[in-house]
């Protein structure tokens, strides 16, 4: 029989470390939905504000405008608002909720073995065209979202958990407007 | 006042608050992370009905908080004035919900799963997010040109309950079964369309349906506090501020903060129509009592770090009823004007000779004034000018710290 040598002590890199732990299954989707309410409850119980993504992405966006063109800021209301003269923008809750949910998320992936470097798409398109489908979605997805005052986690999941009226109606249409396109990219996916 | 949510400026600082953001978000990374939202193809096959964890997740997700938060309110332990409830803009969140729809389906993210996916590194997560944060810059720098239809259709803080005129609990109820059918219906198109496997019928779904729906039925049942038994848990507490006179500013003082930059002074009338229109303060807001209720959400939304209300009414009664309501409503920052305006025109009446006190002895809260023609904020003594008196008065105005929401996640 022949074996490899076992003699050589195993070494364990920061490779080894970041992605060496087996893979996990993920959990069944009703218990990670409870622990997603569990964890909204908290944050309204806690501090009288729910969960949200966007908001702290956009002021992100403003805090890298402000440093290329503070005058330029100042022009527009939207913007003044955020990061009108001394303001920061990145002073607000929701930036340092957004730096957590990327910890969280990164914390996670590794404990469960699950941080790959990898492209996930559908099985007739070429690794490009995903990219530049996820960029050019994402690009829909961000002015949609300010447009919409929140996105799937500020409106319709915290919206939706207080019985916001707006955030209801925001969370059909934003099903509404997936299923009414999804045939027709149905080759990215399927 | 209910303990939550905690005032967590106060108690442990602007950055210990933050920390505290931190690790909420940290809690919601992780947990998005084990539902599998970091994988596009997963989130996607949503939308091809072959696989509905997006919709399971999301769903269950709202119907615990949502049983949790109002549970919590209708024992007394949450204050859902503290709550932020995004407010309504019709059709703009039902235009940028369609656009979202599209963006979703496309790039297959939201915002906030992307994140999660840029975290564990997946490619097309980064692409996704870097898109977002395009399309954001995009909406910053051409929102002017939409800016009329973007701020249309706005209907403030408004609740399923509001809409439907029905109780807290029904409308809780009835989510509740709205979501249990749809994760009945999602199951058999998975099974349809995904060839996934029927669920066994473990003692976990039962439990968990039955706890949901046992939560949502005690909810109808406790029901939520009133104004009046929100004011009769504060009274002691507030009553003893009205009696020792600490919300009661003089004349002066409300003269003076009207000229003060630094505070933004909503002056609200509450009295009648009539006397409204005979005389009152220049600026001031006619609300008549009967219409306190319905303003309250407003008033608390429109409330900044510097405002402050001033009631009044012809003596004190009224706006002593209406500060009540306010206070029991959390509205931050409410004062009364002291003797009314019946005491403002002892103070600053005096010299107009079309302002006579009635002959008949005053009655309390009516105008001990009579007005030759109902010219409302055009006498003098409506706007009177800072400079030309000199009042002295113990000043009580003190600007409490604004508790709870501050303008949710999409701010």
């Amino acid at each position: 029989m022949t074996t490899t040598t076992v003699n050589e002590p195993k070494k364990r890199g920061w490779r080894e470390l970041l992605f060496g732990r087996p893979e996990q299954p993920y959990v069944n989707p009703y218990v990670g939905g409870a622990l997603l309410g569990v964890v909204l409850f908290l944050a309204f119980f806690l501090t009288g504000n729910g969960l949200g993504a966007s908001g702290g992405l956009n002021r992100y966006v403003v805090y890298l405008e402000d440093l290329v063109a503070p005058e330029h800021i100042d022009r527009l209301s939207y913007l003044l608002k955020m990061a009108g003269g001394e303001k920061n923008p990145l002073d607000d809750w929701i930036v340092f909720l957004t730096f957590g949910t990327l910890i969280g998320g990164f914390v996670s992936g590794w404990m469960h073995g699950r941080l790959k470097v990898e492209t996930n798409k559908g099985p007739n398109i070429s690794v490009r065209t995903r990219w530049l489908a996820a960029f050019v979605g994402g690009t829909i997805m961000g002015y949609g979202a300010r447009f919409a005052r929140g996105c799937t986690s500020g409106q319709a999941l915290s919206g939706g958990a207080v019985l916001s009226a707006g955030s209801w109606a925001f969370m059909f249409a934003v099903f509404g407007g997936g299923y009414a396109v999804a045939y027709f990219v149905r080759r990215l996916w399927n | 006042m209910p303990p939550f949510p905690l005032p967590l400026d106060a108690m442990i600082g602007h950055y210990g608050a933050y920390a505290v953001y931190l690790a909420i978000g940290f809690a919601f990374g992780y947990v998005l992370e084990i539902s599998g939202f970091a994988i596009s193809t997963r989130l996607a096959a949503q939308f091809y009905l072959k696989d509905m964890t997006v919709l399971k997740v999301m769903f269950t997700a709202i119907i615990v908080a949502m049983v949790l938060i109002f549970f919590s309110t209708a024992i007394g332990l949450l204050d859902f004035n503290l709550v932020w409830v995004n407010t309504t803009y019709l059709w703009p969140g039902i235009v940028g919900g369609l656009i979202m729809g599209v963006g979703f389906i496309v790039g297959g993210f939201c915002p906030g799963t992307s994140l999660v996916s840029v975290a564990t590194l997946k490619i097309d997560g980064m692409f996704f997010a870097l898109g977002t944060l395009f399309g954001i810059f995009i909406f910053g720098e051409t929102v002017h040109l939409i800016e009329e239809f973007w701020n249309s259709s706005y209907y403030g803080r408004l609740t399923l309950m509001d809409w439907l005129n029905l109780p807290t609990g029904v409308v809780v109820l009835g989510v509740v079964l709205m979501a249990l059918a749809m994760f009945w219906a999602g199951e058999k198109l998975e099974q349809h369309f995904g060839g996934i496997e029927k669920p066994r019928r473990t003692w976990g779904r039962y439990a968990g349906i039955g706890a949901l729906v046992a939560g949502a039925l005690l909810v109808v049942l406790l029901g939520q506090p009133t104004t009046e038994a929100k004011w009769a848990r504060l009274a002691p507490e507030k009553e003893a501020l009205l009696e020792a006179r600490a919300v009661q500013i003089h004349p002066g003082e409300l003269l003076a903060s009207l000229a003060d930059d630094q505070l933004q002074v909503v002056m609200l009338d509450v009295r009648d129509e009539a006397d409204y229109n005979l005389f009152h303060l220049r600026r001031a807001e006619h609300l008549p009592l009967d219409e306190v209720d319905a303003a309250i959400p407003d008033l608390r939304l429109n409330s900044t770090v510097n405002t402050v209300y001033v009631l009044m009414s012809n003596d004190e009664s009224a706006a002593t009823e209406a500060w009540k309501r306010m206070a029991a409503e959390s509205v931050p920052n409410v004062y009364i004007l002291e003797g009314g305006i019946n005491e403002w025109l002892v103070t600053f009446g005096h010299d107009d000779p079309t302002v006579q006190p009635t002959p008949t002895p005053p009655v309390d809260d009516e105008l001990h004034y009579v007005f030759a023609s109902a010219l409302g904020d055009r006498y003098a003594a409506a706007d009177p000018d800072p400079h030309h008196y000199e009042i002295e008065y113990t000043p009580k105005i003190k600007l409490q710290i604004k508790r709870g929401a501050s303008g949710g996640g999409c701010g």
